[in-house]
C-alpha cells in the first residue's frame, strides 16, 4: 500500500517561494492570480495493514514541522 | 572546561567552532552524529553550521532525530550548557529544545556577509561580556534564518528577555529583528550569525571571540 502526504506551511506563515512564484505568473500574462502556496508530496511504499494513525504520527515527528507546517494523510 | 562539537554529514563550521573553543582556552572533542552518547564530563555541546544531511526535508530535520541529538537533548535536561549556530540553530529549533522555526530568508536569497547585531540581553554565560543594547558585527550565511515563532511564542520570549540577539539592519525577514534566543533555563543559545566566524582578527574582527571567551570564564567558575 501507498500513503501520500501534503505538507503545506500553515495559513498566516508567509510563503515567499509562493510569492515569487505568484508573481511570475503575473509577469507572463496569467492575470488573476492572487495567491501562490507551495508545499511538498510525499509518497510513502507501506507494509499492507499500516493504518493512517501510524503515518499521521509519522508526520508529528518527521515528515512535519508543525510549528510552521499543516499536512494532510492520503491512503492510496 | 570541556566541550563537545557534533560534526554531521554536510557540517561545515565544525572544526571552524572548535578552533575559536580551543582559542578561548577550552578542551574540544569532536563527536560524530551517530554516537549515542556524549564525553563524560561534557560542560557545553555545540551545534555546528553547514547543511546537515545536504538540508534535505527541512534544514536540521534530519540531523535533529540522529542517536546524538538524543543525548543532546539529556544533556540539556540535566541543565547543561548548548549553543547552536546556523544550521546548529535550526538543529535546536526542529528537535524542540529551543522555540519558532527559520523559514526560508523573506527575499529568497543566500545571504553571506558581516551584519551588525543588537545584544539584546546580556543575562547569558553567552552574552554577559558584552554590554545589553551593545552593537556587535558578526558574518551570517544562510538561505533559511527568517525566525518566526507563534505571537504568543514571541511574546513570551520577550516577556521572559530570553531574545539574546537583534539584526540591525533585518535582512531576511526575522520576525522581531530575532538573530538568536535562549532557552527558558537561559542555558542553550541558538543564533544563525557566525560568532565563530569573526573570532581571529587576520578574519574580519573579533566581536565573536568575546562569546566564546565569556561562556568559558563564566564556566569554568562555576
Amino acid at each position: 500500500m501507498k500513503a501520500q502526504v501534503h505538507v503545506m506551511l500553515k495559513n498566516g506563515v508567509l510563503d515567499p517561494q509562493g510569492e515569487a512564484v505568484r508573481h511570475a505568473l503575473g509577469a507572463m500574462g496569467f492575470d488573476g492570480v492572487s495567491g501562490v502556496r507551495q508545499g511538498k508530496v510525499l509518497e510513502l511504499d507501506l507494509a499492507d495493514g499500516t493504518t493512517e494513525d501510524t503515518v499521521r504520527e509519522m508526520c508529528e515527528k518527521l515528515l512535519a514541522n508543525t510549528v510552521i507546517e499543516s499536512y494532510r494523510v492520503d491512503l492510496l | 572546561m570541556k566541550a563537545a562539537v557534533l560534526v554531521f554529514p554536510g557540517s561545515n563550521c565544525d572544526r571552524d567552532l572548535a578552533v575559536a573553543l580551543r582559542e578561548a582556552g577550552c578542551d574540544v572533542e569532536m563527536v560524530w552524529h551517530k554516537q549515542t552518547e556524549l564525553p563524560s564530563g561534557v560542560d557545553m555541546v555545540g551545534v555546528p553550521g553547514g547543511f546537515s544531511f545536504g538540508d534535505y526535508l527541512r534544514c536540521g530535520a534530519i540531523a535533529a532525530r540522529s542517536p546524538i541529538v538524543k543525548a543532546l537533548r539529556s544533556h540539556v535536561d540535566r541543565g547543561g550548557y548548548a549553543i547552536g549556530i546556523c544550521n546548529g540553530f535550526q538543529v535546536l529549533t526542529e528537535s524542540g529544545m529551543l522555540p519558532g522555526a527559520l523559514l526560508r530568508n523573506a527575499g529568497l536569497k543566500y545571504i553571506c556577509k558581516s551584519v551588525p547585531l543588537h545584544v539584546a540581553t546580556s543575562d547569558s554565560v553567552f552574552t554577559c561580556g558584552y554590554e545589553s543594547g551593545s552593537q556587535i558585527t558578526v558574518p551570517i550565511a544562510h538561505h533559511d534564518g527568517n525566525y518566526t515563532a507563534a505571537p504568543d511564542t514571541l511574546a513570551q520570549l520577550v516577556a521572559e528577555d530570553r531574545v539574546a540577539f537583534t539584526y540591525g539592519d533585518n535582512p531576511n525577514g526575522s520576525d522581531k529583528d530575532i538573530a538568536g534566543v535562549l532557552s527558558q533555563n537561559r542555558r542553550v543559545l541558538g543564533m544563525m550569525p557566525h560568532p565563530e566566524r569573526a573570532s581571529d582578527s587576520a578574519h574580519g574582527g573579533t566581536d565573536g571571540a568575546r562569546l566564546f571567551a565569556n561562556l568559558i570564564t563564566e564556566l569554568s567558575v562555576a
